[in-house]
This record gives C-alpha cells, structure tokens and sequence, in this order.
C-alpha cells in the first residue's frame, strides 16, 4: 500500500486536516471505531488492525468525542454505531462533522432505508450494515482522501492544491479496487478543474453575483452559531463556511443583511406570542428559521408566531444545539424557504398557532443552545422548550399571512428536511419542512392538541429522513384535494412531497403509495426552485413519517401533518399513520388534507375553523393504509371542504393549477409514481 | 483419538454447525481473523458474545415481564442481540431476533414473549454447540496439534 515514490514524508503537508499521510498510506490509518455492542466492537477493532490501520475503540460516545476533541488532529476517520445507549449515532455525526470535520462512517445492523438515508443527510460518508465483513473495511481509506481533497478546493491555495494532487495521485495502488480507481479518475478531473476555478477566481475582478442558497445560508448560519453571533466576523465566518469562491465581502455583506433580519425578530415580542409576520422579504426568508427540532420555525415566524429573527435565533439555536455548525438538525437550511415568501400564508399558522398553545408545546426549541442571544428569541432561551411555546404564544396573527405558506413556498430541498442533522450542506433542513410543522403543529393542536406534533415535529424531524410515510398521494387524482404535500411513503426524509406537482391533480405522478418516494428528494428540490410558489409545498413529506421514531405522532399524527401544515395547510391534519416507519402508509398531506385520526377530526374541525378562514378544513380521517388514504383524501369522504382547496382559495399567488390546490410548488410530475 | 482424529472430527463438527444454521459466514471470517498474533481471538470475540447476550436476555425478560411493556426498549435490546449475533455468525439466534423485531413493532406481547423462549433456546443451542466446539479445540492444541485453518466443504 505505498503511495508511490514521490510521496515522501509528507510531514508538511498542507492538508487541511493537517494529517500527515505516511508511504504506508493507507496503513496506519487512524481509525476511531465507536460501538456499544462489546462483541462488535472487538471484532472491528481485530478487522481494522488487519488492515493494517491503527485501530482505537470505544465503547461510547462521549468519550469517542472527548478523545477526538483532544485530538483533533489524532484520528483520520471515525467509525460509529447507529443505535447506542449513551448518544445517538448521528448526533456524534453532527458533532464530529461540525467540531472536527471528520469523514464518518456509520453502522448498524438496521439496513432499513430510511435509516441509511438519515446517514446520508446527516452527512455520513458511508454507511455499513452490519455484520461488517473486513472488505468493506479495506477501502474506508478512501473517504479519507476525499474528504481531504475536498478540502483542498476550498483551500483555494495552489500549494495546497498540489500537495493535495500529489498525495491523491500518490495514492494510486494498483491493489485497490476499481472503485478506488475511480475516485482517483475524478479526484485528477477535480485537480484539474479546482486549478482552473482557482485562476478564475483570483483573475476575474467582478466575481458573479453570489445567490445565497438555502445550503450556503446554512452554512453560513452554522459557522455563525460556532463563532457566536456576537463574535461572528466576517473574516472568520469566510473561514469556517470554507466554500470556494466566496469572499469576505460577501460574508460580510450578507451578515449585514442578517443581523438586520434578527434585530427586526427581536422587535417582536415573542413572549406575546406576537410574531409579526416579517417573513415576507426573501432575504428574511433566508433567515427564516428552519424548524428546530424539525418544528416549523419559519412556519412559525411566516405565521407570524415567531419572529423571522426568532426563527433564526432558533435556528441558530438549533444549531447551535450541536455545537454549531450547519449540522445541527435545525431545518436551517431551508432558512430561505422560510421567509422567502412573498405573501405569508399564514392562514393556517394563525389559526393553528392558537392552538398551539393549547397544545403541548412543540419542541420547536428543543435544545436550543444558550447561545442564542436573550433578546431576540426569548422563547429560544427556553433551550428546553418546545418551540411550541413559541408558537403559542403567537398570537394569531392578524395575517392571514400565511407564513405557512410561505414556508411552504421555499421549497427547500426536502433533503433538508430530512436531515436535519444532515451536515449543513447536505442536509438542508427543507424549511418547507419546518415550515409545515408548524402550521401543522398548530394543527396538531388544533387538533386537540395533537402537539404530537410537537413531538413528532422533534421526531419528525429526526425521523424525518426515516419517515416514509410519506403519502403518496395520488396526485394522479383529480383529487380535488390538491395534496401537494403528500409524503411520499417512506421516503427517507422526504415526507413531504410537495412538489409542485402535487398540487396539480394532473395526476401525473402523484404520489404513489409506499414506496414511490424515492425522488421526493427530487421533487423537493423542484419545489425549491418553484419558489415563486408560495405553496411550495415543500419538504413536507419529510417530516412525516416519525412513525419509526419513538415519538409517533399521537394520534398518529406523523410529524408529517406539521409539514403538511407547513405546506400551508396548517390545518391538514395529516393523518400520520403513525406506523412505524415501515409501514407505508404515513401518508403526510401536505396539502390541507391533513387526515388525522378520527380523534383529531373533531378537534380539527373546530380548529380549522378557527385557524383558517375557513378555507382550509383539515379532514381528520384516520388513515389506516397509505394507500386508501389517498383515495380517502381524495374521495368525497371529506365532509369538509377540503383544507387544500379551501387554502387555496385563500391563497392568491398559488401558482396557476386549475385545481383548487394549486400549489405550485409541486409538481406531482417529480413524484415517483 | 489422536491428533489427525481430532482434527477431522473438528472440521465435521464444524461443518454440521453451518449445515444446520447455526452457524453463518460470518463466523468464517471470524475464523479467518485468527492466527498465530491472535490465537484465541475467536474464542475471545465469542465469550464476549456470551457475556453480552446473557445480560440483554436478563434484560429483556424483565422488560417483557412488566406489566407495562415498553416495547421501545425490547425492541432496543433485540436489535442489540441481533447485531451481535449476527456479528460472530450466530445465525438462528440472528434470525429469531428478527421475528422478534417485528412483534415488537406489533406490539404484540404474546407473540414477543413467545420469540423471547425461541431466542433463549437458540442461543442455549448455539452455545452448547460452540463450547462444544471450543473443547475440541482444546484438546487439539493440548495434543500437540493445531486447528485447521482451512474448512474445505468438499469433503
């Protein structure tokens, strides 16, 4: 396993991870392998060594994490359970990937999709079933020079840039396997390219016009939290978020842009619960908070509950919960969905943030960090709090804003949703996906207080990526119910469909039962782009599908009713099947079709009423199969009118459908039939 | 019985331990993984098993045993015990664990508690037989010989 000739000590080398690659590479290798299971653990270490890496174990979390702290240039890559007593895996994922930017590797017996998806948002390299065989182990190295050369482009330094080359050629082992050679094609096709970005970078004069995505908006919202908001500085900030290309202008300018979007949050008084809806502007938006906890923040604050600001303090929050960094499950990346609609459809949110109240908070701030600053969330101090606090006290805002919808408009990549712990870019949180949340939590409360919500919004989120009770609405249709949102079934994460499509009975793709979710990923980051939809209905599939998590949805209400909400059906009762995750059917509404459990029908109602002009009835239908819920929704058995269409109406700037849910955000074509 | 003799009634017994589903791949490559710097690591990985599986089983009768059962945390130990015995190829035990999972999620207790005898019965089995196993291991080496590396299913 030599690297080749030239390699040589590479003692200076300037990679990022300041690792020194040695001839033996990759022999000696630095592996941190973490595992509850003792058997399992001593069998790795033994695979490992006879890789020839040097192999250190632990049997939990905490102190895999405080080894590594101490040592943050000790190790190379980092091996980790998924299911362990003292941490959850992807909670030391998050840590790892926001504090020391390790490649991490993931495992578990559980091969179950929606758990691999979960590593996948989270930011996982790789993720193994077990029982690990040690070939799977032979090439884990691999993740390590990638990461490397990843690393290099962001460098953005030509020395840099070479010694990365030389150590990725250097690699060049006969003995690897022709996926190993692959990477090694491509890594040399990025040399190349990175070389050229780099001269362009530093000779054109008028850099382009840098769009902040809800990616780089995480991004830059993790690096924030690292710092501190008050010890955020430009310089520093361009530091951490390390992406090529962008300048300390940009950084700087667009924290500008931020820190007026809190100062306006923290002018609303959160504990009144009097969230203006200030999420209008999209750059608010940006800002929005992504759900924390998988809750709706920006639905929140779009419904005018929460305070842009507020939001983002959550979301800050939120991410600061894993030490900051993009990783954090705040659906911050969807901050852009957040308040980047136009027209706060907070029809829902209004109604439903009443309701909130009621009903038990939802754990929107669920961990948030101290670090947030007092006066902008005051709810978000309540670290232990749900965010449900936060939306109760919304006060219903005048608007029928509804910031729900707005929410819903961003369709953010639903992958965000999913993952929020995702790392930050990967992960965005869909704010869609929060966005329901929240009106869906209010929903939920509304619905009685099926602040499961709030729970399952916490757990949707998590679970989101496992969620794949995603409704797959048939779309197909006519529905009359445009349920955009329906959750793909068991689409890892991505619950909500809404794409655009969904909206549109064309009953195209529509959502397909269980199953046909897969491309939620797809549509979702249709949606996103659909943006001019207010109803993006985004991300909602996402979190729904909690129903594998611990925290079904009472009521079976999957958390997926909050990003149906979110998707501007706040009163979508979303009839979270709260099977487990392998059942199929959570169909998530999106749309106002949020079918709830009997139970929450007659709450619904009433809260619908309430929440909504009336224009949005969530029909409480429990569902017992993904399947015939669709057709329930979209049958007649809706006494109600239906939420969607009801929403609808109200809503203006839907995007052209004949139907009455026109919510453009989803095209139903992106849903995999 | 001499050396060769013990030897081949090792590799037999061997043999009829995957024939029989006791026994998966995986204990293979557990087997692969011993050699002359990691002599017993077998018998080392093994006991851990035991070790481990003897306090999820404890655990998960008295999880079963409540008169509220929370089926989170059988389900917890179960996918626990499975990624063990799946980990040193203890492939029947893998199996009833998988059963078992799926009442968990039922929520059926009945039927969990019915898995729980099955898993306890397996594992008693695959214990026996792997002790077993190890003795004649020990014999072997005590003679003089050594373990054959080589499971040839040919024969």
């Amino acid at each position: 396993m030599n690297l080749g000739s030239g390699k040589g000590s590479t003692s200076s080398s300037p990679l990022k991870t300041g690792d020194v690659v040695s001839d033996q590479f990759p022999a000696g290798l630095r592996v941190m392998v973490v595992d509850d299971d003792p058997t399992c653990l001593r069998i790795l270490e033994r695979m490992l060594r006879a890789c020839l890496y040097e192999v250190t174990k632990c049997k939990r979390a905490e102190v895999a994490l405080s080894l590594l702290r101490e040592n943050k240039n000790g190790f190379d890559i980092v091996l980790s359970d998924v299911h362990m007593p003292d941490m959850d895996g992807f909670k030391l994922l998050e840590h790892i990937g926001l504090e020391m930017d390790l490649p991490v590797i993931m495992m578990s017996a559980d091969d179950g999709k929606s758990v691999v998806m979960k590593g996948v948002t989270h930011g996982a390299c790789d993720y193994l079933i077990k029982p690990v065989r040690i070939e799977a182990l032979k090439n884990i190295w691999q993740h390590v020079i990638r990461k490397r050369k990843n690393g290099l482009k962001d460098a953005e330094q030509s020395g840099s840039v070479e010694e990365g080359d030389r150590l990725l050629k250097g690699c060049d082992d006969g003995d690897y396997s022709s996926s190993v050679n692959e990477g090694k094609g491509s890594k040399k096709r990025r040399d190349e390219e990175e070389e050229g970005d780099e001269r362009d970078d530093s000779s054109t004069l008028k850099k382009p016009r840098v769009v902040w995505s809800v990616e780089l908006h995480q991004q830059f919202m993790a690096s924030v939290n690292q710092l501190g908001i008050d010890k955020a500085v430009p310089k520093k900030i361009l530091e951490l978020m390390n992406v090529p290309g962008l300048t300390r202008e940009n950084v700087a300018s667009h924290l500008q842009k931020y820190r007026l979007y809190l100062r306006r949050l923290s002018g609303v008084s959160l504990q009144q619960g009097n969230l203006t809806n200030s999420f209008i502007s999209s750059q608010e938006a940006t800002f929005g908070a992504t759900s924390i906890n998988g809750i709706d923040l920006q639905t929140l604050s779009v419904a005018g509950q929460l305070p842009a600001q507020s939001l983002a303090k959550l979301q800050a929050a939120a991410l600061g919960r894993t030490t900051a960094k993009a990783g954090v499950s705040m659906p911050l990346s969807d901050q852009k969905n957040l308040f980047s609609f136009e027209s706060p459809r907070l029809r829902f949110a209004e109604g439903s943030l009443h309701h909130l109240s009621n009903s038990k908070p939802m754990n929107l701030l669920h961990g948030i960090p101290t670090n947030m600053e007092p006066k902008q969330l005051v709810t978000l101090h309540q670290s232990t709090q749900t965010l449900g606090n936060l939306n109760m006290r919304v006060s219903t805002p005048a608007a029928q804003n509804n910031p729900l919808l707005m929410q819903m408009a961003q369709s953010q990549p639903r992958g965000q949703i999913l993952s929020e712990n995702a790392d930050s870019h990967a992960t965005r949180f869909p704010s869609s996906l929060v966005q329901p949340i929240v009106p869906n939590s209010i929903s939920n409360g509304v619905l009685g207080n099926r602040i499961t919500g709030s729970s399952n919004i916490t757990s949707a989120y998590n679970t989101v990526p496992q969620n794949s009770s995603l409704l797959s609405f048939p779309i197909n249709q006519t529905n009359e119910m445009p349920v955009g949102n329906f959750p793909l079934r068991s689409t890892p994460g991505i619950t909500s469909i809404p794409t655009k499509a969904m909206f549109h009975e064309e009953g195209t793709s529509g959502i397909t039962g269980p199953g046909g979710f897969v491309s939620s990923y797809d549509m979702f980051n249709e949606l996103h782009h659909q943006k001019s939809h207010d109803w993006d209905l985004t991300s909602t599939g996402i979190t729904y599908d909690s129903s594998q998590h611990a925290n079904p949805l009472q009521g079976n209400i999957d958390v997926s009713p909050s990003v149906l909400v979110h998707q501007g059906f706040p009163c979508l009762q979303q009839s979270v099947q709260t099977r487990d995750s392998t059942s199929i059917g959570k169909p998530l509404f999106s749309t106002g079709e949020a079918i709830h459990q009997s139970n929450l029908q007659n709450v619904s109602q009433q809260h619908l009423n309430n929440l909504v002009d009336s224009s949005v009835r969530v029909k409480a239908e429990t569902f017992p199969d993904p399947s015939s819920q669709i057709n329930n929704l979209f049958s007649d058995q809706y006494g109600q009118e239906d939420l969607v269409t009801a929403f609808l109406k109200q809503q203006e700037g839907v995007g052209p459908s004949d139907h009455d849910l026109d919510f453009d955000g989803y095209s139903l074509d992106n849903i995999p039939v | 019985m001499d050396v060769g003799q013990m030897q081949r009634q090792w590799i037999d017994y061997t043999k009829s331990l995957f024939l029989e589903g006791f026994l998966d791949g995986q204990f293979l490559q557990l087997q692969q993984l011993q050699d002359e710097n990691n002599p017993d690591f077998v018998v080392e990985v093994v006991s851990l098993f035991f070790e481990d599986s003897e306090r999820l089983l404890k655990d998960l009768t008295f999880a079963i045993d409540q008169n509220g059962v929370d089926f989170k945390k059988v389900d917890a130990h179960v996918h626990q015990l499975k990624g063990s015995s799946s980990s040193i190829g203890a492939q029947r035990v893998k199996n009833c664990c998988i059963a078992f999972r799926n009442f968990c999620e039922e929520q059926n207790t009945d039927a969990c508690l019915r898995c729980l005898q099955q898993v306890k019965q397996e594992y008693c089995l695959v214990k026996n037989k792997l002790e077993t196993l190890f003795r004649l291991e020990q014999q072997i080496v005590a003679a003089g010989g050594s373990i054959p590396t080589e499971l040839s299913f040919s024969g």
